[in-house]
């Protein structure tokens, strides 16, 4: 294994061969805002939140998605990434019907703790407030579309550790939306197993168990870890 | 087949040929405006007119001057008909034998034909496209037999890097260093993809190619497939191009029945299939890696690159993905040489560039030219300039380009040249604009459409383009402030700097371009908000 060393903010960082700067700025202990990224399941590079400068390089670069190199001079937070990080958020705020006050996630919202990283206190974009729908046919969870920041957590959860497929993104642009099965209710996708693995993964409270409240969200993410690792890695206690 | 039974059938071919040929276009454009009858008229007039021993009337591609159609042309005298009807078809035969036509003859010396310069086009209006005796009668193929007899898979690919060809699809990437880079990839399987998702609009050059001349773009798939390594290609097409698929269909048939594509080509060890695959409308499938996701049966999203398509593409194999015009000039290139193809054009932008002009102006239509020309000589000298009043700009590159104030006309057409002053070659659309035209409309045109055609996986283009799409409505409707032209700039920056692929970058384009040499329109209907807040208060 062959080893690379880089720069992030000014950090010296040793890191094996083929990681990535999210992982290179883990280990140097600089955090970088992810939304779309989730421990143990492939990476889509989508929210563009991670989005870092590499000096030589004149576009930004995903970090979650891009491999380090030797010597690589890495800046996470200047004034312009964190003008962008600001706006992406804003313009995620501005895109569904986000209402902290009444979401089961409130308190324990990925996406509330992104506007409070990078500083979002108010959007500067005219809300959309689009026409979104609420699935609560399956027996122990619900779907609020409105909370939705299509992440595709759920999706990747879904197929690549679950094995169902019960995700995928349906319609393109502003008219995605996470569907369930063949765009059925999610109570009758039969390939759904119940696992919940995907109200694990939910940045939002977009997918949530049944019974919650406003501000009840629990999740228990350790075990997405434990799953990945028990099966790579056949270590089977927690 | 070996090259003298190729030569045997090209010879063939020109003796069955009679003497003088009616080509009458059958391309989509003139179809729809009932060339397919004009077609059955002159047919019938020559049967009538007993003049069958030497004349044959002959359906042919694009010649165009689309905006004029349906064309008929005379060969050889090389006589020009427009906006043919039915009824005029006996008028036109009885010509041959001296009679007096009705006056809509064109002008074959016209700028418009006459300045240009054809090496995609070469056959294209001359023969019949679903015939492929007829592309063999005119040398095709014989690049191929030379590319798998007299050169190696290197000498290839060198050539096309000392040729100077680059990506006609938009982004005007070296094509040699491409194909280098796919030569050089180890991998048992390797494939080359022809991207035919031609959506930009008012674009339809590769739509013409494909219809007119669409074993040209075999052969150089296949030129291409022995020269990477690869024995496998897609044509990717959009599935609004029905007759471009149909052809294509029919040539790969025709071509497989000779022995030209398939197992063992002309007798050599290189085998080279083709399979076609018909995109579902998205226009985001032009972007290559959502193309080829597309192509896998996937939902066509794009991945993040690298890993770049020429290292893991298609199935994760090394894949080499070529517009069809890039496709297109192979031949000509392994006919003529790289030192030939270097001589034409700009220092950095070598040979031909079909561009489609439409919008306000005379002559609509396809036109092939030299790198380098000035967009004056093609809009007022090819295109004869608006048909009323004066020109105020030229857009090109589609809803990633740019719009060219009248005052920059002088410019030379080359992808340098081009993108210095904010806007793209792109694929080649030309859509010319009048003093009637209000460029911010014209922005918010094309941000309506890049938002329409966003797949929705990153957030700045399936959030931003919402925003900016709106932002523009805004403006255009006398509702905006000076606030609101500030969040405009900044977000225009910020979706052109973060978004995933090519669409969300260069969708911000027709604005900044707009800004940049139309401010004042932007001014003039921000201040006619600010008219209306203080005689309504």
């Amino acid at each position: 294994m062959s080893v690379r060393t880089l720069t992030i903010n000014n950090i010296p960082v040793a890191i094996e061969e083929g990681a990535t700067i999210l992982e290179a700025a883990k280990e140097a202990g600089v955090t970088i805002p992810t939304l779309c990224h989730l421990e143990g399941v492939s990476d889509v590079g989508a929210c563009r939140l991670c989005l870092v400068e590499v000096e030589n390089i004149n576009k930004l670069l995903p970090a979650c998605v891009t491999q380090v190199t030797e010597e690589m001079v890495v800046h996470t937070n200047t004034p312009k990434l964190q003008e962008y990080r600001r706006m992406a958020v804003e313009l995620i705020f501005a895109e569904g019907n986000h209402v902290c006050a009444i979401c089961v996630a409130n308190g324990n919202c990925e996406l509330q703790d992104a506007a409070i990283q990078v500083g979002m206190d108010h959007t500067r974009f005219p809300y959309r407030f689009p026409d979104r729908h609420v699935d609560v046919s399956h027996s122990q969870f619900g779907i609020d579309h409105n909370r939705c920041i299509l992440c595709t957590r759920c999706i990747r959860v879904c197929n690549e550790i679950e094995g169902a497929h019960v995700w995928d993104v349906a319609q393109r642009g502003e008219n995605c939306y996470i569907a369930s099965g063949l765009s059925q209710p999610w109570g009758e996708v039969e390939a759904c197993t119940s696992c919940g693995k995907c109200v694990d993964a939910c940045p939002t409270g977009a997918i949530f168990r049944k019974g919650t409240t406003s501000a009840e969200k629990q999740r228990d993410r350790a075990k997405l870890e434990f799953v990945v690792n028990a099966r790579e890695k056949q270590e089977w206690t927690r | 087949m070996d090259l003298t039974e190729l030569l045997k059938i090209a010879n063939a071919e020109r003796n069955k040929q009679k003497s003088i040929r009616v080509h009458c276009c059958t391309s989509t454009g003139c179809q729809a405006a009932n060339s397919l009858s004009v077609k059955n008229n002159l047919a019938t007039a020559v049967k009538e007119s007993g003049l069958s021993d030497r004349v044959e009337v002959v359906g042919v591609g694009c010649m165009g001057f689309c905006g004029r159609g349906p064309l008929v042309q005379i060969d050889p005298e090389d006589t020009l008909y427009e906006e043919v009807t039915p009824e005029d078809a006996p008028s036109i035969i009885d010509a041959l034998n001296g009679g007096v036509v009705k006056p809509i003859q064109g002008d074959s010396q016209h700028p418009f034909f006459a300045r240009q310069m054809r090496i995609v086009r070469q056959n294209t209006g001359k023969v019949d496209p679903e015939s492929i005796e007829e592309y063999i009668a005119v040398g095709g193929y014989q690049s191929l037999y030379k590319a798998i007899y007299d050169l190696t898979p290197t000498e290839i690919v060198q050539e096309i890097s000392k040729s100077g060809l680059r990506g006609r699809g938009g982004g005007g990437y070296p094509t040699g260093l491409k194909w280098a880079t796919v030569a050089k990839m180890a991998g048992e399987q390797k494939y080359v993809i022809c991207n035919g998702d031609e959506g930009d609009p008012g674009a339809f050059m590769d739509r013409s190619v494909l219809e007119s001349d669409p074993h040209l773009v075999l052969e150089g798939m296949a030129i291409a497939g022995y020269a990477v390594g690869a024995n496998h290609g897609y044509i990717y097409v959009r599935a609004e191009y029905p007759l471009a698929i149909q052809r294509l269909q029919k040539a790969i048939q025709q071509a497989k029945r000779y022995g030209i594509l398939g197992s063992q080509i002309f007798e050599s060890p290189f085998d080279f299939k083709i399979d076609i695959r018909i995109g579902a409308g998205a226009f985001v499938c032009g972007e290559e890696t959502a193309l080829i996701q597309s192509i896998e049966g996937k939902r066509g999203n794009p991945v993040p690159r690298p890993p770049y398509p020429a290292e893991s593409g298609l199935w994760k194999w090394p894949t080499l993905i070529n517009n069809v015009e890039t496709l297109a000039n192979i031949a000509a290139i392994i006919r003529e040489g790289a030192d030939w193809y270097s001589s034409i054009g700009t220092e950095n932008s070598k040979g031909t560039k079909i561009f489609a002009l439409t919008g306000k102006i005379r002559n609509n239509g396809l036109i092939e030219v030299p790198m380098g020309i000035s967009l004056r000589e093609i809009v007022e000298e090819m295109g004869g300039g608006v048909p009323e009043g004066e020109i105020k700009a030229v857009q090109t590159g589609g809803p990633s380009g740019g719009c060219i104030p009248a005052s920059m006309l002088d410019i030379p057409v080359d992808y340098d040249s081009l993108s210095k002053i904010g806007s793209m070659m792109g694929s080649g659309g030309m859509v010319v604009m009048d003093r009637a035209t209000s460029m911010v409309e014209v922005a918010q045109f094309y941000m309506e459409f890049c938002r329409e055609e966003s797949c929705g996986k990153c957030v700045p283009c399936r959030a931003g383009t919402v925003q900016l799409d709106a932002l523009l409505t805004k403006i255009v409707n006398k509702k905006a402030t000076m606030d609101d032209l500030t969040k405009l700039e900044a977000l225009c920056q910020m979706v052109k700097d973060t978004s995933l692929c090519g669409l969300g970058i260069t969708a911000p384009n027709p604005v900044l371009s707009t800004l940049r040499y139309f401010k004042e329109e932007y001014l003039e209907l921000i201040q006619a908000n600010n008219l209306d807040v203080s005689l309504t208060s």
